[in-house]
């Protein structure tokens, strides 16, 4: 079993509170990891600044070499880890072991944290849109038009309560490094296993270690982090992402609610895009925020949720070391039963049908865990309390409801994809305050390209562009 | 083993049954005062009606008490309060102190001299080196109806010293975080801590106070903010209460608030655990040695604390076995033959300094720790 300290600016803190961290189907430990309290979060703020100093002497082209062979070992070498080493089939086992995903899908998340590392010089051009980034570490600059200007820096340090049991999501911070910016997280309880190997891989690259913080810890280290430190973001449920809504501090990331549109124009061919909308709603277990949980058309709604009932609803509980394992398991099975609940209520409601109901049963309650098999129930209007859910799990609404109306009954959508060649259409979505990612064309929901922003652009959330003058001073009388 | 470690332990088993003895004789004697007709409260003479054995004849020793039915704090709701003072003790002036009350109706205690009595017990305990005869003390705490605020300032005094205070209104504070108002709430804390830091920065030579340790921590980062520490404003001795006190945070405290261990900080801390039924228990001396661990001991014979059985509050569990604490109080003002506070902890072994059950870990009882505000300010 493994011990792993906190890290308080790049020195391990071994407390005396420790929680273990335990397999899901066994319960047995697999790792010991200090507790630390807010406070000692809200003491070491103060020496955030020496983050981004440290970050500073190095220059960002050296910072992107660094990711890049941070990228390389992320994904292939054996690492230090606490009290020992970690290697990527230990990585793989322990993750799966305490998050309930399958092993295959552990490996696809490890490799999209270590693309979008390796690819970070491409994302920041993209993301700065060229900027040079060493004008924002410098904080001013000529960018070529003969124009200066100036990036104000936010915060040292990028903070980020992350979730439990979602380890794609730890592709958002990682640009924070190259961008001169110091990382304070707070892994989450049941997957503290892609921070710290990610963050022992910068280390190991070359990254110096004052640059990272991690504090593993209960809800007063959370709050104290999203008080304490100017920007930050924070993973959890619709209720966080309102509680921090209209916060400039804090980028909340909750529940997607991500869709896919069919358009009048191509409904009635709606068959040739079943496997694209499986895929949206299936992938990663159905529990990323990008998965889709609404497809969305005017007629064919019933053909459609029944082919997809067809194509999901057969699916079923594997070992987590069976590549073909398409579930993850809900480690605390309170979770699952919760969640079932609340999709009972749902299903009340008229004009909502079940067409996973013929499947069999959709809840498995194991000794120490619990599964929920996919879902696709067709509503058959926006209005239904349904077509506005989304779960931990494949479950995907099918929303009869008419073209023209769409835009205003969608509500927020993470990932939208829109599939239609309808002019006048499109306009209304790129119009739409409501989607986010907007992908015109049948594109999965969950497949992401990493050049655009996602949910805001980082760069803009840790720099502010402001006005700079520089004028010469006059000369110095008698010199 | 040494010899000398067997010795010790021989010692402590001998003061152990000294004290079980004694606690035995002190059980005896306030059973007899609280349901004799002339000097008994009207409470307990009430309820005396209504049990099934006579505690005057059947109470002999301290397990006799387990015949008396669980002591309920719902009983405390509400007047009038004279029905508590012991006919024995009528006439004597008579403090009434609330705990709870934020909504509702609060529980009231009346004591006449048992704060003035526990806090001086308590004042031997604490070192003289760090808690300095004729110091002057900072109460940073719970203003108020409540027995706290004038046990700091009597224990001071005893010491001989002046007692400074801050307005603190633990009601309001629990209805900020009801209402969801975080802002308010910090502002709040802020304007507690102000008061605080305009005291210890006034000139008034105060070298010793008591905080809960919450505000230890927020008085701490109050005085960095002013590029000060608890250590530079001439801060030696501390004395703490509440379960928010673990070891992790005890060493936090010791070792980046407080300027580390007392020998090289020269700030001493003691936690305490205690409430407005019972009294003050205090704590073995913590250590690094013992990884901070924190164990608590009633001031017996007049109190009593009880590691029990989460199904079977009159079975004891074994020691270092976890289990809800039960209090027991028996002074000649109030009788409390067995409380189930809302805590749970472990059985701890009888001490030198005190031969008898201590309980360390202390802890929000796990099935309704979800529901209880700790720690609140």
């Amino acid at each position: 079993m493994l011990t792993i300290p906190a890290i308080r600016w790049g020195k391990p803190y071994t407390a005396l509170e420790k929680q273990e961290v335990v397999h899901f189907l066994s319960g047995e430990p697999i790792a010991s990891i200090s507790q630390v309290n807010g406070g000692m979060l809200q003491l070491d703020m103060k020496k955030a600044a020496r983050a981004r100093a440290v970050l500073r002497e190095i220059p960002s082209e050296n910072l992107l070499l660094m990711c890049e062979k941070a990228a390389e070992l992320f994904e292939s070498a054996e690492l230090p880890m606490g009290d020992g080493t970690q290697s990527v089939d230990d990585f793989i086992h322990q993750q799966s072991a305490s998050t309930g995903l399958p092993e295959h899908m552990c490996l696809g998340n490890m490799k999209k944290n270590s693309f979008v590392l390796a690819n970070m010089r491409q994302i920041l051009d993209a993301l700065t849109r060229g900027l040079d980034l060493s004008i924002l570490g410098r904080g001013y600059g000529e960018e070529g038009r003969g124009v200066t200007v100036s990036y104000q820096v936010q915060s040292p340090v990028l903070g980020a309560v992350l979730p439990n049991n979602s380890p794609g999501v730890h592709t958002l911070w990682l640009p924070a490094i190259p961008l001169q910016i110091g990382l304070l997280l707070k892994p989450g309880s049941q997957e503290p296993w892609t921070p710290y190997r990610m963050v022992s891989a910068f280390m190991e690259a070359g990254v110096p270690a004052e640059a990272f913080a991690l504090y593993p810890g209960g809800h007063d280290v959370g709050s104290t982090l999203l008080t304490r430190c100017s920007r930050s973001m924070v993973f959890g449920s619709a209720q966080t992402v309102e509680q921090y809504a209209g916060n400039p501090r804090v980028q909340p990331h909750g529940p997607g609610f991500s869709k896919i549109l069919l358009g009048d124009d191509v409904v009635d061919q709606w068959e040739d895009y079943l496997d694209m909308m499986v895929e949206s709603v299936f992938s990663n277990s159905g529990r990323s925020c990008i998965n889709c949980s609404g497809i969305w058309a005017s007629r064919h709604t019933d053909k459609i949720a029944a082919a997809l009932a067809e194509r999901l609803g057969a699916v079923d509980v594997l070992p987590p070391e069976d590549p073909d394992a398409g579930l993850a398991a809900f480690t605390n099975a309170a979770m699952a039963t919760g969640t079932w609940g609340m999709v009972q209520q749902d299903l009340q409601e008229s004009g909502v049908t079940d067409m996973t109901g013929d499947y069999g049963d959709r809840l498995v309650e194991k000794e120490r865990c619990a599964y929920l098999r996919p879902m696709v129930v067709h509503a058959d209007s926006p209005d239904r309390g349904v077509a506005s859910k989304e779960y931990m799990f494949p479950f995907v609404s099918v929303v009869q409801c008419p073209q023209k109306d769409m835009v205003k009954k969608i509500g927020p959508t993470l990932v939208g994809t829109a599939i239609t060649s309808d002019q006048d259409f499109i306009l209304s979505l790129t119009e739409s305050t409501s989607i986010d990612r907007l992908n015109i064309g049948p594109m999965p929901t969950n497949r992401l390209n990493w050049l655009q922003p996602h949910e805001g652009n980082l760069t803009e959330f840790l720099f502010r562009s402001r006005a700079y003058q520089i004028t010469e001073l006059p000369s110095a009388v008698g010199v | 083993m040494t010899t000398k470690s067997m010795t010790t332990e021989s010692d402590v088993a001998t003061s152990a049954t000294a004290a079980r003895e004694k606690l035995d004789a002190h059980t005896y004697e306030t059973v007899q005062w609280h349901f004799h007709e002339s000097t008994g409260s009207p409470f307990w003479l009430e309820k005396k009606a209504g049990l099934n054995f006579d505690p005057l004849t059947e109470v002999k020793c301290f397990d006799d008490l387990k015949k008396f039915p669980l002591f309920e704090d719902e009983w405390l709701r509400g007047g009038p309060v004279r029905r508590w003072v012991p006919k024995g003790m009528d006439g004597q002036p008579t403090y009434v102190f609330e705990t709870g009350g934020t909504t509702g109706i609060p529980k009231s205690r009346v004591v006449i001299d048992d704060f003035r009595i526990d806090y001086e017990m308590f004042s031997h305990t604490l070192p003289d080196e760090y808690f300095p005869k004729g110091a002057n003390w900072l109460m940073l705490g719970p203003s108020g109806p409540r027995r706290l605020r004038l046990a700091v300032e009597h224990l001071c005094q005893f010491r001989g010293g002046i007692s400074f205070c801050i307005d603190l209104d633990p009601r309001w504070v629990v209805k900020l975080i009801k209402k969801g108002w975080m802002d308010h709430l910090e502002e709040y804390k802020k304007h507690c801590i102000d008061q605080a830091v305009t005291i210890l920065t006034a000139g008034h030579d105060i070298k010793c106070m008591f905080t809960t340790p919450k505000l230890l921590e927020s008085l701490a980062y109050g005085l960095a903010e002013r590029d000060t520490s608890i250590q530079e404003v001439g801060i030696t001795g501390i004395f703490s209460g509440g379960t928010e006190f673990t070891p992790q945070w005890t060493r936090f405290c010791v070792e980046e608030l407080l300027g580390g261990p007392t020998e090289e900080s020269g700030v001493y801390m003691t936690p305490t655990y205690g409430n407005t039924l019972m009294g003050l228990a205090c704590s073995r001396p913590v250590t690094e040695e013992e990884d901070y661990k924190i164990a608590y001991y009633a001031p017996q014979p007049r109190a009593v604390v009880e590691v029990v059985d989460f199904d079977d509050h009159t079975r004891v569990v074994p020691y270092a076995g976890t289990g809800r604490v039960k209090l027991y109080t028996m002074t000649k003002e109030f009788f409390v033959p067995g409380f189930l506070e809302r805590d749970e902890g472990e059985r701890e072994e009888p001490y030198s300094s005190y031969p008898w059950d201590g309980v360390s870990g202390v802890r929000p009882y796990h099935a309704i720790a979800s529901q209880t505000t700790v720690g609140v300010y």
